[in-house]
């Protein structure tokens, strides 16, 4: 190949064959090299994000260990720090809003795909798209002003007198509490659900559904029983994009979960999250462990959206190359 | 069969669909009903001085957010200095130069940093600007949303490039020219409509983001001067204004949240229509 590239030498831009000190001269190598350094910044911003979050949190691991997770006393004066408070309540916002947002989701991404004439759908997506453009503070705004109201007067009398007597709708209701910051974590994430489950329906092969009409199904059969299946792991996918993005959701939780570091059973009390006290506490934390401890909170927040969209991401490519694989 | 069961089958059918209908409906409505409240509740608060005075004292009615707003703008500006170059030079080098290993482990990069919870990045900008300067800036703030800003604009650069028909550059590179002269002259100005939208969606994106701004450019009741100083926002202060007990808070709180959210929507809708019209470029 050296003869070669001798011979081929200012004969034309075949890249792969030319010498080093030719493509710097016009200038390839330069571009290539000031290009990659950018790329290479990507990664090292990355890993210094992991790795300032690792060392900033060393404190509370070497003091509490895996405690820290298992313990409910928040005490800074005391430098006492247990997260169950925060864990519990991001756990039980994020199902709250996962229960209502998975069916109305699920349903809309099916008329999307399925029923409504591409027009008509593609205008819903665009509104879909713009809704989960909304920042987050405005549906906090809108939660202080509309949701908390509307669950003490109206939600809360509803689900308390009929069934009261159930743990979880015990007790009285001051309107902020882990029900009302799953509602509106369920609006937010509606958007994410529908656009993803949206477009792997519609990765789903023509020929199933035709299969499963001539075969006589009704319209709603081949749907559920064989559209839905076949696209069942992609949808599984865009659940848990949206669980990453409940469980990391700051503001509208801050602004309307009650703020106080308590286990309780009812829905309808004043409860804590992760992001929560992350963005209430940081900039007061007085005392490293107190700071570290916070930190220590935003690996734990990390690490669940890292597995969490890790997941998500593969069971989408999956589903969508089975639709393509298959149609061909 | 019999006819009944049949019956049956085709009204659980159109009961199913119809309620799929409902749910989507549903969804939509969130967005007009969001809309409107911020309309009817704002537009009676907003006026002149919203744009132009500063904040008054508590207590003291009037007053508004100039503050914020040159805040925002400024801290935006920033962030889009950081992060736009990053993530186009960085989408350049994905879809031009690189080899698969590399290009793997800047997108595997890319992804996990898109996947972060914005507060998360907002503790990262904390350790790696406040804490050394000792001191809540506009540089930090900007640092964190320029952070959340790159692997948008990152990943879209690279897939409008990668769908510039290879005509195109066959054609530059038959021509004599060299592969960066390609890519600056032709391949680049092809997409560059794209990559635009995806770039004013990203900064769409971050100028609504609240949580990562708390402890990074933090707040401010006054003009900030420089670029050192607290910075006020418009995400910042709707969100101290909508939990504090005043009610003239309250109104302002509404008036700045329809500026918001006016401001990320047409961001939003010229991106999405104007710019976006005849990107489907033909692949050959």
């Amino acid at each position: 190949m050296t003869t070669n590239t001798t011979a081929w030498k200012g004969a034309g831009p075949v890249t792969g064959s030319r010498s080093f000190f030719a493509r710097l001269s016009d200038g390839d190598e330069i571009a290539r090299l000031v290009t990659m350094v950018f790329a290479a910044t990507v990664v090292l911003i990355t890993a210094a994000l992991v790795w300032e979050l690792w060392v900033n949190s060393s404190l509370p691991r070497q003091k509490f260990g895996f405690s820290f997770f298992v313990t409910s006393v928040w005490d800074p004066i005391m430098d006492q720090f247990g997260a169950l408070p925060f864990v519990y309540g991001t756990m039980v916002t994020s199902a709250v809003a996962l229960i209502i947002a998975v069916p109305l989701g699920i349903g809309a991404a099916i008329f999307l795909a399925e029923l409504a004439p591409p027009r008509v759908s593609d205008t819903l997506q665009f509104f879909i798209d713009l809704l989960a453009a909304v920042p987050s503070v405005i549906y906090g705004l809108l939660g202080v002003f509309i949701v908390v109201p509307v669950m003490r007067t109206v939600i809360y009398p509803a689900l308390n007198k009929p069934f009261g007597y159930l743990p979880i709708f015990k007790g009285p209701s001051y309107g902020v509490g882990f029900m009302t910051a799953g509602i509106v974590l369920a609006i937010m994430v509606i958007p994410y659900i529908i656009s993803v489950s949206r477009e792997v329906l519609l990765s789903v092969p023509r020929d199933q559904r035709e299969a499963a009409l001539a075969l006589g199904s009704t319209r709603w059969e081949s749907t559920w029983k064989i559209v839905v299946p076949f696209a069942k792991t992609g949808i599984m996918g865009s659940i848990f994009l949206a669980l990453a993005r409940a469980l990391g959701e700051t503001m509208a939780v801050t602004m309307v979960i009650g703020n106080t570091p308590k286990i309780t059973a009812s829905l309808f009390a004043p409860g804590y999250s992760i992001a929560a006290v992350i963005a209430n506490e940081f900039t007061e934390a007085t005392g490293d462990l107190y700071l570290q401890s916070l930190i220590a909170l935003g690996l734990v927040l990390f690490l669940l959206t890292f597995i969490l969209n890790g997941m998500a991401r593969i069971l989408i490519v999956v589903t969508t190359q089975k639709g393509s694989g298959v149609g061909a | 069969m019999s006819n009944a069961r049949l019956r049956w089958r085709k009204f659980v059918s159109n009961f199913m669909l119809a309620m799929t209908g409902v749910c989507a409906f549903v969804s939509v409505l969130v967005l007009f009903f969001i809309l409107g409240y911020l309309v009817f509740n704002g537009g009676t608060s907003i006026n002149w001085d919203f744009f132009t005075k500063l904040p008054k004292p508590v207590g003291e009615a009037g007053g508004g957010m100039a503050n914020a707003i040159v805040g925002s703008g400024k801290i935006l500006l920033l962030a889009s200095l950081l992060g736009v170059p990053i993530g186009f030079l960085g989408g350049i080098y994905l879809a031009e130069f690189s080899g698969k290993g590399m290009a793997s482990v800047v997108r595997y990069a890319a992804d996990l940093l898109n996947g972060v919870p914005s507060i998360v990045i907002g503790i990262f900008a904390y350790s790696l600007v406040v804490l050394p300067f000792k001191h809540f800036s506009a540089y930090a703030g900007a640092f964190a949303l320029g952070m959340m800003m790159i692997p948008i604009t990152l990943r879209s650069t690279e897939e409008f490039l990668k769908s510039v028909p290879r005509m195109l550059r066959e054609g530059a590179m038959a021509l004599g020219a060299s592969k960066w002269k390609t890519i600056a002259t032709v391949i680049v100005p092809a997409a560059y409509r794209g990559i635009m939208t995806a770039i004013l969606l990203a900064l769409a994106r971050v100028a609504g983001e609240t949580a990562p701004l708390l402890f990074t450019a933090f707040g401010n009741r006054f003009e900030s001067h420089g670029w050192s100083q607290p910075t006020a926002t418009l995400p910042v202060m709707i969100y101290t204004y909508a939990v504090s007990p005043y009610d003239d808070w309250h109104r302002q709180a509404w008036a700045a949240g329809l500026v918001l959210l006016g401001l990320v929507l047409i961001i939003n809708i010229l991106a999405r229509t104007i710019l976006s019209r005849g990107i489907a470029v033909p692949r050959s």
